[in-house]
């Protein structure tokens, strides 16, 4: 039961992913501001929900450090984007990415205790996993403007971190 | 007599601590301590610049614990002689060595 989360979350991300995998699809620069910025509201969001329900430590000091990254880089991107004079356009990586992330959190909500950690941090490692492959694989590659694509450098380099931290506390559960 | 005899081994600890302590540059970019691994001398000073947009710590476990927030400066001054590693209690992937000689 504890796979199931993580199985939809990537299930749904995979129907977001395709359509972007043809070339012809490329996401725009608004498209990708839109898509990197939903991703990280979508791990805050997980975030707090943890540290309110959570009692375990270290889930709750891993959740404390996914909302204080994931803020801070949403921070940059909204600077960059109001700095460039681009408005983040709403498209259909996000709207899948949206629509998953709250399906997840109404599975996340109904479970309680070492249930609840086990299935947030697992679905925090395949979260972050997902969200480095599209960055590496077609955001970066696809964003044409410098200042953002050195941002999600950055964001990918910090999420890489995430996802090995979110290991690391997977492992300690088990 | 003995203001004397104190005298010169005052007059080398002042000349030995603090006027050959040094400041040693870590930065921080990308969440890598760079260079990862320092020398240095009891008294000298290790300082953080982090260039990052995110706050980072130098932590040494059941040591000192060195808050380095995003674009920002942290330090430590080195008290004990031995080899260190720290590392960041917010990206605990991000590491970093110090040896101190005495």
């Amino acid at each position: 039961m504890f796979m199931r989360p993580t199985a939809a979350l990537a299930a749904l991300l995979f129907i977001g992913a395709a359509p972007l995998a043809l070339a012809a699809e490329k996401p725009t620069d608004p498209q990708i501001a839109h898509i990197a910025y939903t991703a990280g509201t979508i791990d805050i969001e997980a975030a707090k929900l943890a540290i309110k329900k959570s009692k375990n430590k270290e889930i709750i000091d891993f959740a404390k450090d996914m909302e204080r990254d994931h803020a801070a880089v949403n921070k940059q991107a909204l600077d960059l984007v109001k700095k460039l004079k681009v408005t983040p356009e709403d498209n259909d990586t996000s709207k899948a990415l949206a629509k998953a992330a709250k399906e997840e959190r109404a599975k996340l909500a109904k479970l309680q205790g070492a249930a609840f950690d086990k299935a947030y941090i697992e679905n925090e490692v395949a979260y972050h996993k997902q969200v480095d492959s599209a960055l590496e694989t077609l955001l970066i590659p696809s964003a044409t403007n410098a200042e953002l694509k050195s941002l999600l450098e950055t964001g990918l380099k910090i999420f890489q971190g995430h996802e090995q931290h979110a290991e690391h506390v997977a492992g300690m559960l088990k | 007599m003995r203001p004397l005899a104190l005298a010169p081994a005052l007059a080398a600890a002042l000349i030995a601590s603090p006027a050959l302590a040094a400041t040693i540059e870590v930065t921080i970019d990308k969440l890598v301590f760079s260079p990862a691994s320092v020398q240095a001398k009891v008294g000298d000073t290790i300082e953080w610049t982090n260039i990052d947009i995110l706050a980072h710590t130098a932590t040494v476990k059941g040591g000192w614990d060195v808050m380095i927030p995003a674009k920002s400066k942290g330090k430590v001054t080195l008290t004990a002689a031995g080899a260190v590693d720290y590392f960041c209690r917010f990206h605990p992937n991000m590491k970093g060595h110090i040896e101190v000689a005495p």
